[in-house]
């Protein structure tokens, strides 16, 4: 076979690499346990618990569950591929660690928006909100990139058993829940608590759902997708060098 | 027979190498693993790498195809350094890594096809590439089933269909049959040999030396990280002339200077009434037995030339 453009190589790898982990891992406990019951959980918990008004709500659950979604895959593909030994034949293709970083990276984004475009169509059936059809589509895409990068950093521990990196992607995954603005409003928050809430990219996306429902956002749309925009670079810099960095490690 | 003139005809080829290993070299802490090691494997080779476990077979094949970065040195797949240009390195080879296994939530074919697929085929070509492959296999009736109810020796084939669906020109196998039923092996070990008559260069790495002696053209022993010897498996056993030794018997008693002071013979063994004798020279010393025997009026119980096995090379090379 003849090469004849590195480029669509690299392009096929990934679309390669995404059926691959589409057709085996959206099924696994792990993913639907982190990924759906979870956020299921919270909401219900914080709904029934509290009686709050959902329609005040309801942007901050569905970034809540953008979150879980789009950052439960990630964490599982590559533990579990090492454990099962087919990391080692997965590298010995034509790829390059940011084609297999990507391919799962293009996976739990598509988890991630496939799932809250349903969540999006029920809420949007009972609280029919004035829905801003630019910065919606936007938000979406670039959150669901975003926490699905975020995902695939946090498989890079060295650690071939996948329930210690997923017990791991929890810990990290949780505090950045609480200090969001999903449960107190960021005009409500100051001092630490409210520098802490810059530091998890979900604020952003709170952020960006809030003026797409109802016009209103407590930063300007642009700052959000930058900073989201930040984060996503961030975490695929920092995947790249750690998963280079363990590569071998656990084969 | 067959490997003779297989032998022949890499003679006749112009010595170009398809795989190329200068000085590598490879360290975990204070492990060296692999040292200093170079060879270089010809077009249309069958080329074994065999060593006891823990010699760096592994380490060295994983920087043969990319997975590894050597500390120092460097690899060449047909021309080109595999990590100034990996990509295009890896599209020339298959690989059977030593712990490697295929995806047991997909089906058989789905695995053939997937693994099709990273080289850029289309996919009505895969369908037909993998039946083909799957019925070559002995694995057509159960190409719709999950791999995860397959026995070891089956994923092992449907590893190794993955790994050729793309016709490579170079297959590399880490310890391939390692554990598997006689069946399987003696499938796999034909269906490489098969392809290796079609054209294809073959990297295989054993601490088997009988399957290195059934199927290698040239071999390589490693031991402790350090190649000790590359050679065909002839002339690896003729290198060690003075392991060869006449075993005999007469029906009577003689003479013990026939044998202790016989200039043809290096040492000698006494087993109950047979004789081992290590010579340079079996020839020479079955005529001078017989001989003796005639004119002494013996009678030849048993006589045999043996030759060094392939296992003495191996013992003597890989001695601490
Ligand atoms: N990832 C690794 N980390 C640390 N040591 C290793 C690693 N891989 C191999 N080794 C060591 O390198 C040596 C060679 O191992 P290996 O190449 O696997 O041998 P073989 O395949 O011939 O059995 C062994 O001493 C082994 O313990
Ligand atoms: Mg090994």
């Amino acid at each position: 076979m003849k090469v004849k453009n590195l480029n669509t190589q690299f392009f096929r790898g990934i679309i390669v690499t995404t059926e691959k982990n589409i057709m085996i891992y959206y099924t696994k406990a792990p993913v639907l346990i982190f990924g759906l019951l979870f956020p299921l959980f919270m909401f219900l918990s914080f709904y029934l618990g509290r009686g709050i008004n959902l329609s005040v709500f309801f942007p901050g659950f569905l970034a809540m569950s953008m979150f879980f979604t789009a950052s439960s895959v990630g964490p599982l593909i590559t533990p579990w591929e090492k454990q099962a030994g087919t990391y080692e034949r997965l590298l010995s293709f034509p790829v390059s660690i940011n084609t297999i970083i990507l391919g799962d990276v293009a996976a739990g984004m598509i988890f991630g928006i496939m799932i809250n475009v349903v969540v999006l169509i029920i809420g949007q059936i009972f609280l029919q909100y004035p829905i801003n059809i630019l910065y919606l589509p936007f938000a979406t895409v670039l959150a669901a990139f975003c926490y699905s990068s975020l995902g695939v950093l946090l498989a890079s521990p060295s650690a071939r058993a996948p329930s210690h990196i997923m017990m791991f992607s929890s810990l990290i995954r949780f505090p950045l829940i609480f200090v969001s603005g999903i449960f107190i409003p960021l005009e409500n928050l100051h001092g630490i608590g409210r520098v802490l809430t810059f530091l998890s990219p979900i604020t952003y996306l709170v952020d960006l759902l809030n003026f797409s429902f109802k016009g209103k956002s407590h930063m300007s749309p642009f700052v959000d997708f930058s900073a989201l925009f930040a984060f996503s670079v961030l975490f695929l810099w920092l995947a790249n060098r750690f998963h280079r960095r363990n590569l071998i490690k656990g084969l | 027979m067959e490997r003779q003139g297989r032998l022949e005809r890499n003679r006749m080829k112009k010595e170009n190498s398809v795989v190329e290993a200068i000085e590598l070299t490879k360290t975990f802490g204070n492990i060296t693993a692999v040292n200093h090691v170079s060879f270089a494997v010809r077009k249309r080779e069958f080329f074994g790498f065999l060593g006891p476990n823990g010699a760096g077979k592994t380490t060295t094949i994983r920087m043969l195809i990319g997975l590894l970065t050597p500390d120092s040195g460097v690899v060449l797949i047909d021309g080109i350094d595999i990590r100034k240009n990996p990509i295009k390195a890896k599209m020339k080879m298959g690989v059977i890594p030593e712990m490697g296994n295929i995806y047991v939530d997909l089906t058989a074919k789905q695995n053939i096809i997937l693994s099709g697929r990273f080289y850029g085929f289309p996919k009505k070509l895969l369908e037909k590439k993998a039946d083909e492959l799957l019925a070559q296999f002995g694995l057509y009736e159960r190409k719709n089933d999950l791999v995860k109810n397959f026995s070891r020796g089956m994923k092992q084939r449907v590893n190794i269909a993955s790994a050729i669906i793309h016709d490579p020109e170079i297959l590399f196998l880490d310890e391939p049959t390692s554990g598997l039923d006689v069946q399987s092996q003696r499938l796999i070990k034909t269906i490489v040999n098969q392809m290796n008559e079609k054209g294809t260069t073959i990297f295989l790495t054993t601490h088997n030396i009988e399957e290195a002696n059934q199927l290698c053209t040239r071999i390589a022993i490693i031991h402790k990280g350090e190649i000790a010897v590359i050679d065909s498996p002839e002339k690896l056993r003729s290198t060690f002339d003075t392991t060869q030794s006449v075993e005999m018997s007469f029906d009577k008693t003689f003479d013990d200077k026939l044998v202790e002071e016989n200039d043809l013979v290096n040492r000698v063994e006494k087993m109950g009434d047979r004789w081992k004798l290590y010579t340079n020279n079996p020839d020479r010393l079955v005529k001078h037995l017989t001989k003796y025997a005639e004119e002494h009026g013996l009678t030849i119980i048993s006589l045999e030339i043996c030759r060094p096995s392939l296992e003495d090379a191996f013992v003597k090379f890989t001695k601490p």
